[in-house]
């Protein structure tokens, strides 16, 4: 099968690309090994300081509402991050004392989501905290999954059940002039988190979970829908086994699927991610970039990949594809004059600022105005 | 040591992070609170059922056998392959009558062709289903597919003499569903596989690929099958130098990769033989084959992934055929399940969850409203028909429609 762009990974900066290139008219294919790191989202995309247009209008017309106001957001242990563009259902303060006094509002057996931590987190800030577990309120059958009672199950009764949820908020809420709900709503409905809002009368805000993330659920099947819609192949649960490099340019992948089925392109995008998603390899003497063999910027020394405090800073995130200015990614020291290295896959994120999804975006975007403004068509 | 040769897996549970994507995408863990989910049932199960088969849990047999579980799993884990595998190794249940004969495709059709107008007739009578769901348990609300008076095998034989005149040839493992019920489907890709000058051979005395039996406990019947297959496939593609092709999307990835993976019989010699039509005729037409479409031919498609499609990947070419032929409209529905799973949704303890799984796909078809939904599925077929009242259409079916005579 021959396309303009073969994207190779299919997270939020492959989906990214591949819309955007759909929408300016290209035909393209993502080749995606398993879920992503979508899964995994906060709501947020710390990186971006403005407001970009682009990323608003791509992702409105996918139906997924992005809100924009520079401040902070509330952590799942009760801290703040700063914060601008997010999901509608991720709340944005100017300031952490965002309220006097709040209910948080847990899920009986439900372990994904810390109440009493954040609470302490908040009680720091000088917010008054009250937790409540109610029963299994909407759903009985909650109370038979309590050993493996997930987000997204949880989601999935809350998009049937959320009405019956919003009338025992409203009984157990008492002078809190904030309700904190974990983020369990609007799986397959985005409209649903909004709307528990117009029925509570206090500000609602909804905080992160342990994965999986139910609004990265739904921001994952939205783009992938928008990307099919447009007329992408999205080839899931495949994997590029090999790659074609003739005279500096990537000509063909084959895939497991597809096996002598190759996938030509002009253009090749590699957003295969980070080590979550084995865009990255490691063995014990270095790490290695598994699909084109390209240049890994790393330590040579392996005693110098760690830092002994588990919480500092750890030189192995940064580690990643060497890419030239124009994100085209090295092999053996030269670049690969059609490919783009994007997403985490550059090892340029910083984890502990969850920076991970503006920097998918932005590279994503960087790649896709190069490929339509390249001439070798 | 002992402990050692004990806890050695062939599966590769031991690359789960449990970031537990799988369970996002398990259609039964959705409605079915008793299952335990593909992470608990597969890779966290298995590290305790290598200790101690004790830990071996009955809930496993909710499992569709989909595979979404291992389509979504970034790290490659087989995950539905090790609660089959765990179901084969550990389970102690014995199929029921009812399990029998929903697994033995090849007996009921063969017993039902001679008198197919009477059992057609029996099974869509109310009375004759309210007895197979009180002796039985088979839902009384499933519709049943009609049998053929005719197998399309003996079609076929009468034809051979006209198809081994063709200059190329392939050799076709049809399946019961195209044998027993429905021979239409073979004969369309028949007329497909002739307009581009492929003649169409029978494998020597195919079985059902098995996928029933394995999903019924009868994992010895399953290896039985897939013994004598692997002989016919063999046959065909040394001896006869053919490519396979099937219409069945469920007994393509039996064929390919259930017989090694669950029932350890080898069919390294020919499993990249075995193509579905629709990658087949796709690929002859992008090597610059032609066809000769009816200019007054439109249809509103949609196109349903059955799961087994999904896992093998080829979705894509059924789609993209539907796509080349002048005057179809095709939207691709999102991939999931139907909820019928083959047998699984025929039975009384299962029918609930089975419609309530296929609940979001009817709704999506109900709102594309399109003339007719295309999979290569032939259990979606039924599941989609009874469910929506729209008529499902096997892609080769639509293509051979548009041919021109």
């Amino acid at each position: 099968m021959r396309f303009d762009t073969v994207i190779i990974g299919g997270g939020l900066a492959g989906l990214t690309a591949g819309i955007s290139l759909q929408e300016a008219g290209r035909s393209t294919a993502i080749v995606s090994t398993g879920q992503n790191a979508l899964h995994f989202f906060s709501g947020s995309f710390e990186s971006l300081e403005e407001a970009p247009e682009r990323i608003v209008g791509l992702f409105a017309r996918a139906g997924i509402p992005l809100h924009y106001s520079p401040g902070v957001r509330l952590m799942p242990l009760g801290t703040f991050r700063p914060a601008a563009l997010s999901l509608e259902d991720v709340s944005l303060f100017d300031k952490p004392k965002f309220a006097r006094k709040v209910l948080i509002v847990n899920f009986q057996d439900y372990q994904d989501f810390f109440s009493s931590f954040l609470a302490d987190g908040l009680r720091h800030q000088g917010i008054a905290c009250r937790i409540v577990t109610p029963g299994h309120i909407v759903d009985p059958s909650m109370r038979v999954r309590a050993g493996e009672l997930r987000s997204v199950q949880i989601a999935r009764t809350m998009d049937k059940f959320w009405e019956k949820a919003v009338q025992e908020i409203r009984i157990l809420l008492k002078d809190e002039d904030a309700v904190i709900l974990p983020q369990v709503f609007g799986l397959e409905d985005p409209t649903i988190p909004a709307r528990i809002q117009a029925g509570i009368p206090a500000r609602v805000i909804f905080v992160g979970t342990l994965p999986p993330s139910v609004p990265g659920t739904r921001t994952q099947r939205l783009l992938k829908r928008r990307y099919e819609t447009l007329g992408g192949t999205y080839l899931a649960g495949d994997k590029v086994l090999q790659a074609r490099v003739e005279g500096g340019r990537v000509r063909n992948v084959t895939t497991r699927n597809l096996g002598g089925h190759i996938l030509t392109a002009d253009h090749f995008i590699l957003a295969s991610g980070g080590y979550f998603s084995k865009g990255l390899k490691s063995n014990p003497f270095r790490v290695y970039e598994p699909v084109f063999g390209l240049d890994v910027r790393q330590e040579a020394d392996r005693s110098k990949w760690y830092d002994a405090d588990f919480q500092a800073e750890q030189p192995y995130m940064a580690f990643g594809v060497e890419t030239d200015a124009a994100l085209h990614p090295l092999r053996d020291g030269a670049p690969l004059a059609n490919l783009y290295a994007v997403g985490s896959v550059l090892g340029a994120t910083r984890p502990e600022l969850g920076s991970g999804a503006g920097l998918a975006l932005r590279s994503a975007l960087a790649a896709v105005d190069q490929i339509l403004s390249s001439l070798d068509l | 040591m002992k402990l050692q040769a004990y806890t050695v897996s062939r599966y590769n549970f031991d690359e789960c992070m449990k970031c537990t994507v799988c369970s996002v995408y398990c259609p039964v863990l959705q409605v079915n609170p008793l299952y335990p989910g593909p992470k608990q049932a597969g890779p966290d199960g298995e590290r305790l059922r290598l200790k101690d088969p004790y830990f071996f849990n009955y809930a496993l047999k909710y499992c569709l056998n989909c595979k979404r579980c291992e389509v979504a799993c970034p790290s490659g884990v087989d995950v539905a392959g090790l609660i089959q595998a765990a179901r084969i190794k550990y389970g102690q249940d014995k199929p029921t009558l009812r399990d029998r004969m929903l697994a033995s495709t090849d007996l009921m059709g063969t017993l039902a062709r001679p008198v197919a107008h009477v059992v057609n007739g029996l099974t869509g009578l109310r009375v004759t289903r309210a007895a197979m769901d009180a002796a039985l348990k088979i839902d009384h609300r499933r519709v049943f597919p009609k049998y053929s008076g005719r197998s399309f095998e003996s079609w076929l034989r009468r034809q051979a003499h006209a198809q081994a005149a063709f200059p190329e040839q392939v050799a076709y493992f049809h399946g019961c569903y195209v044998n027993y019920n429905f021979p239409q489907l073979g004969k369309d890709l028949v007329k497909v596989l002739n307009a581009l000058g492929v003649g169409v051979q029978l494998l020597d005395r195919e079985k059902c690929c098995g996928i029933a039996y394995i999903a019924n406990g009868m994992a010895d019947a399953a290896r039985r099958n897939a013994r004598h297959n692997v002989a016919a496939l063999e046959e065909a593609v040394h001896s006869r130098g053919l490519k396979v092709v099937t219409t069945s999307s469920t007994c393509s990835l039996t064929l390919r990769d259930e017989y090694p993976a669950l029932l350890g019989v080898d069919n390294t010699g020919v499993r990249a033989s075995i193509l579905i039509a629709s990658r087949y005729i796709y690929e002859r037409l992008e090597a610059g084959a032609q066809l000769r479409f009816r200019p007054d031919f439109h249809k509103r498609v949609a196109y349903h992934t059955p799961c087994h499609m999904e896992k093998l990947g080829w979705g894509v070419f059924s789609e993209r055929l539907l796509r080349r032929i002048p005057g179809v409209q095709c939207t691709l529905l999102d991939s999931a399940c139907c909820g019928i799973a083959g047998t699984y949704g025929f039975k009384k303890e299962n029918y609930e969850a089975s419609q309530a799984i296929g609940a979001p796909l009817f709704e999506q078809i109900r709102a594309v409203d399109p003339e007719v939904v295309a999979c290569d599925c032939e259990t979606c077929k039924w599941q989609i028909e009874m469910s929506t009242g729209y008529s499902v259409e096997h892609p080769i079916s639509i293509l051979a429609q548009a041919l021109e005579d």
